[in-house]
């Protein structure tokens, strides 16, 4: 598919390094297209696991890190706006469901997005995704149907295919297969190990690995038939 | 972080002794791990800016190593810490860290709120 031309894109995770695996391509191809793209972050991932033995941070070090690593993978994709929420790591779904979703329908009426892209609701396994998913489908739920954006959604869970049937949305993101790899690795934190594993694939265009950088996906979400207001 | 010394852990650990404290304890095994294998029974536990005094605390074990704060009427403990360090802020920071550097379980000690 090639992408529409769209008038603001508006990309919603909990996690720096979301945008990264499946989105990152198709950030950086709107980028490219002369859209403005804001990406709002939720966390700074301050529960992630991977700290390296010998031990390259601690559990208080590193969200600096990360929210370094947030900063410079938006500017390999040239994103302009990135907005750090503040919200913490592993909690959002504690949250007051109703103040999650004003806090996304706020950001939705200023920006006044034609896309929104964020994570599939019972389709993307991390608590986090699943809250943040549910918001903002909560968010843009309040808006008249024929007034709402497009939104895109990721799903991953084990069961999504079987249940959502394939992703409706596909692209092939070659083009800025350079861009994607950068924001990849600049998730250092979470990447090197993954990137150490790839060894010489990428210089040898392992034709596995490619397809797993080239092909994003992802589906609109399908309001249910009745009770068009979550 | 450095892999624990015993008895420097056990000096820190003195030192926030009836004192009031700010405490990070945590357990994870990860929020993939039922993604990856659904017969996982995953599990965790975290408690943040907990404000308590201890009135003895004790490093235990040939490592990794267990950690047991006694409070005046109740028990703080977490095992398997394998790494600390005291950070620029005065912090006792203690992990476990598995062979693959994930973080199964933290124990810190502050005096200072945790941000
Ligand atoms: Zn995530």
């Amino acid at each position: 598919m090639t992408f529409e031309k769209e008038r603001q894109v508006l990309v919603i995770f909990p996690h720096p390094d979301d945008e990264a695996f499946g989105v990152s391509g198709t950030i950086a191809s709107h980028v490219n297209n002369g859209t403005p793209v804001t990406y709002a972050c939720l966390t700074l991932g301050e529960m992630g696991r991977n700290l390296g033995n010998p031990p390259f941070a601690t559990r208080e070090s590193l969200p600096i890190i990360r929210r370094q690593e947030l900063k410079d993978a938006a500017s390999a994709l040239g994103i302009q706006d990135l907005r750090m929420l503040g919200l913490r790591d592993k909690t959002i779904e504690f949250e007051d469901d109703e103040k999650l979703a004003d806090l996304m329908y706020a950001m939705i009426q200023e920006l006044n997005p034609s896309l929104i892209i964020t994570f599939y609701p019972g389709y993307s396994v991390h608590p986090d995704h699943e809250a943040t998913g549910r918001a903002v489908v909560r968010a843009v739920g309040r808006i008249p149907k024929d007034k709402r954006p497009k939104l895109h959604c990721v799903a991953f869970s084990n069961n999504c295919v079987e249940e959502l049937g394939e992703a409706d949305i596909r692209y092939n993101v070659k083009s800025v297969e350079k861009q994607k790899i950068a924001a990849i690795m600049a998730h250092r934190s979470q990447t090197q190990y993954m990137v150490a594993a790839w060894g010489d694939k990428l210089e040898t265009q392992d034709p596995e690995l490619l397809a797993w950088i080239h092909n994003e996906r992802f589906w609109t979400y399908q309001w249910p038939e009745e009770n068009q207001k979550v | 972080m450095e892999p624990i010394i015993q008895a420097d852990v056990q000096a820190l650990i003195n030192s926030y002794a009836n004192e009031d404290v700010y405490l990070h304890l945590e357990t994870t095994n990860g929020a993939y791990a039922t993604h990856f294998d659904e017969s996982f029974f995953s599990v965790g536990a975290y408690i943040r800016n907990a404000f308590l005094q201890y009135e003895l605390g004790k490093i235990v074990g040939m490592g990794p190593y267990r950690v047991g704060l006694k409070l005046s009427i109740g028990w703080v403990y977490a095992e398997g810490l394998t790494h600390y360090e005291q950070d620029a802020k005065g912090r006792l920071l203690m992990a476990g860290l598995d062979p693959a550097g994930k973080l199964a379980v933290a124990l810190q000690i502050s005096k200072t709120p945790f941000e």
